[in-house]
């Protein structure tokens, strides 16, 4: 899950009797240095490996910029071309289907994956027996915990040319089926795959969320005679409303992310007209061609254009009087 | 948004003023229960099944076994006979134990750490962590930071890169925060250091969150195979996940296997092989999952939600 909100501190305006000095003073950064430095100390580790696999990275992304050669030099001497490979990259029609086939998985996935959480989450939520619903809950998170090898290792089971399904077909005298390798319905078996892995887990939010929700509000509806249907209507859908604007704000905000795995995994199968996404792109026109800057060229514009997003979709959160995954600090 | 982390607990009956469901309505929520939960279970009773098939019930149902009969454990003996799948348990066990145990060390120091607005460099440090989530170097950059550290071909470079997600650093810190500040204050004011109030006063009230934040990192490292076909050449130190990949998902011969390559004779059948691969890896997740499983909503929803 995408959603992190980041809690500003509580007590900013008031003062903090441990950020003053005795008398309400600030203190010298002397002083907060004397005080926190076993604080500095933990952070120490965290910090070591954030700046060496991200912000060092991050600033390497100037090959980007660069025909870029391990043998001509490295990130020092290879020759810089400015944005020649950004030029190239539109003009690379692999880069283009990459494009287009992220953004229609995530449009495709916005429809038909996004409610799901939400009406797995009613259904619990309406099962009256406690047990009964601890139990399919503890069924439905699980396949979040398995990874998407052993998803897809399980859906080629089920759904493959010599899967379960195919199988029982043939025993009845059809013909087989083999959903893993057709790459016209891949879009389905994507959504099909994460509905099958992630929708459980989805629901937790949303479970949260209506179990905020006053009874108090159910009562006096159904005092008032309106029946379940009405009840959901005008109680439980609004009482949601603020989450799943919320998620569906931050899914936009991640259009360009649709995961890597499932990709990586039945480009195979399915061939990479349909399955070349960013994050694929960037490992086989980049690392495997060994063209590193151009490879990174399609990491950096995917990370600045993603980066847009985000910032665009907590501009979105805000003016809906939302928080955003950032709050404004 | 406010969403409490706690979940009320409904009273097993209805309550006065509901009306009982209807019978149809009933049924139908049966149903549509039913499918569910046999979605998610259904897959994984016919893949034990099928691992535990001789070789004559595989090929007389001609592939996954829906009906138990003549069980036999062949499949396991087998690959665990074998010195690939045995190195490759035995490799992703060692990444997981020890990258979890680095990676939740880690994130326990660093989000205590950030957990105390005021305190010195408290913002610029929060920052570092918190831009992690709206940007991503991008693959090629880390891949050159790996090799350039002299990390490929090594185990750590399975863990490293991967070891700090600032998702469970930040579910952390904003659990460490709801803790109240007089607690610390006042073993601060006893003479306890930083370290001891972690270890003695936080980590204590906060099992809850570690469980449930270890549990993300043990998943993720036992699943990650990308960075292992990324990194590592030498294919013995590949880990399970990888070795599924390449026999089961790509069909593709193990290097050095002796596994199901032959097939013949009295060997279990390849079928009955790959499915024992696959319980191999799913049985860790399937173990620990009940024992954390109820600390989800609260670890989780206080961190992610409430924050």
């Amino acid at each position: 899950m995408g959603t992190v909100t980041v809690k500003k501190p509580a007590r900013r305006g008031r003062t903090d009797p441990r950020a003053g000095g005795a008398r309400g003073k600030p203190v010298t950064w002397r002083a907060k240095l004397r005080r926190d430095w076993p604080l500095l100390l933990m952070n120490l580790p965290m910090l070591l490996l954030v700046v060496a696999f991200w912000w060092i990275p991050g600033l390497g992304n100037i090959i980007a910029f660069q025909d870029y050669s391990p043998y001509s030099g490295g990130i020092l001497g290879s020759p810089v071309i400015g944005f020649t490979n950004f030029a190239l990259l539109f003009q690379d029609p692999q880069f283009l289907r990459a494009i287009v086939n992220t953004l229609s998985i995530t449009a495709f996935q916005l429809i038909f994956y996004f409610p799901v959480p939400i009406m797995l989450a009613l259904l619990l939520n309406s099962v009256v027996s406690a047990r009964l619903r601890a139990f399919v809950q503890g069924v439905v998170y699980l396949p979040y915990f398995f990874s998407w090898v052993l998803v897809v290792a399980i859906f080629q089971q089920m759904f493959g040319g010599a899967g379960l399904l195919a199988q029982l077909l043939r025993e009845r005298g059809h013909e087989g089926v083999d959903w893993m390798t057709n790459s016209d319905t891949f879009i389905l078996l994507l959504t099909t795959q994460t509905i099958w892995k992630d929708a459980g887990w989805g629901a937790i939010i949303f479970l949260a969320a209506l179990s905020t929700i006053n009874p108090s509000l159910y009562e006096a509806a159904a005092v008032d005679g309106a029946k379940r249907w009405r009840r959901m209507w005008h109680i439980t859908l609004p009482g949601l409303r603020p989450v799943i604007i919320l998620l569906l704000i931050l899914r936009l905000g991640d259009a360009l992310n649709v995961g890597f795995e499932q990709f990586m995994l039945q480009r195979g199968a399915v061939g990479s007209e349909v399955s070349e996404v960013f994050d694929t792109f960037v490992f086989y026109s980049g690392l495997r061609t060994g063209d590193l800057g151009y490879g990174a060229a399609a990491g950096l514009f995917k990370g600045l254009v993603g980066l847009l997003l985000i910032v665009a979709a907590n501009r979105v959160a805000h003016a809906f009087g939302e928080r955003g995954v950032y709050s404004r600090s | 948004m406010t969403l409490l982390a706690t979940r009320k607990k409904k009273p097993s009956g209805l309550a006065a003023w509901e009306e009982p469901p209807s019978p149809a309505g009933r049924v139908g929520k049966g149903a549509v229960l039913t499918v569910i939960v046999l979605a998610v279970l259904l897959p994984l009773y016919t893949i034990v099944l099928t691992s535990l098939s001789s070789k004559a019930t595989v090929n007389r149902v001609g592939g996954l076994v829906l009906i138990p009969e003549g069980i036999t454990f062949d499949a396991y003996i087998q690959i665990f006979s074998d010195t690939v799948v045995r190195r490759a348990v035995l490799v992703a066990t060692g990444v997981t134990v020890v990258g979890t145990a680095i990676s939740l060390g880690v994130s326990i120091l660093g989000a205590y750490s950030l957990a105390r607005p005021g305190s010195f460099l408290h913002r610029p440090l929060l920052f570092a962590v918190l831009l992690m989530f709206v940007f991503f170097p991008g693959l090629i950059p880390v891949y050159l930071m790996v090799s350039g550290l002299g990390l490929k071909d090594t185990y750590w470079s399975l863990i490293l890169p991967t070891a700090v997600s600032a998702f469970n650093v930040v579910v952390m810190r904003a659990f460490f925060m709801n803790i109240p500040g007089e607690i610390m204050d006042s073993a601060r004011i006893d003479g306890a250091g930083e370290f001891r109030i972690l270890w003695r006063i936080v980590l204590p009230m906060s099992k809850a969150v570690t469980a449930v934040v270890g549990l993300f990192y043990a998943v993720g490292y036992w699943n990650a195979w990308f960075n292992a076909m990324l990194y590592l050449e030498d294919t013995r130190k590949w880990p399970l996940a990888l070795v599924l990949r390449q026999y089961v998902v790509d069909s593709n011969p193990l290097p050095t296997a002796t596994v199901g390559v032959t097939g013949a004779g009295d060997m279990p059948p390849t079928l009955a092989i790959k499915m024992a691969i696959v319980v191999v890896a799913v049985v860790p997740a399937l173990v620990i999952y009940p024992f954390v499983q109820r600390h989800f909503t609260k670890g989780v929803l206080i961190g992610a939600v409430k924050g």
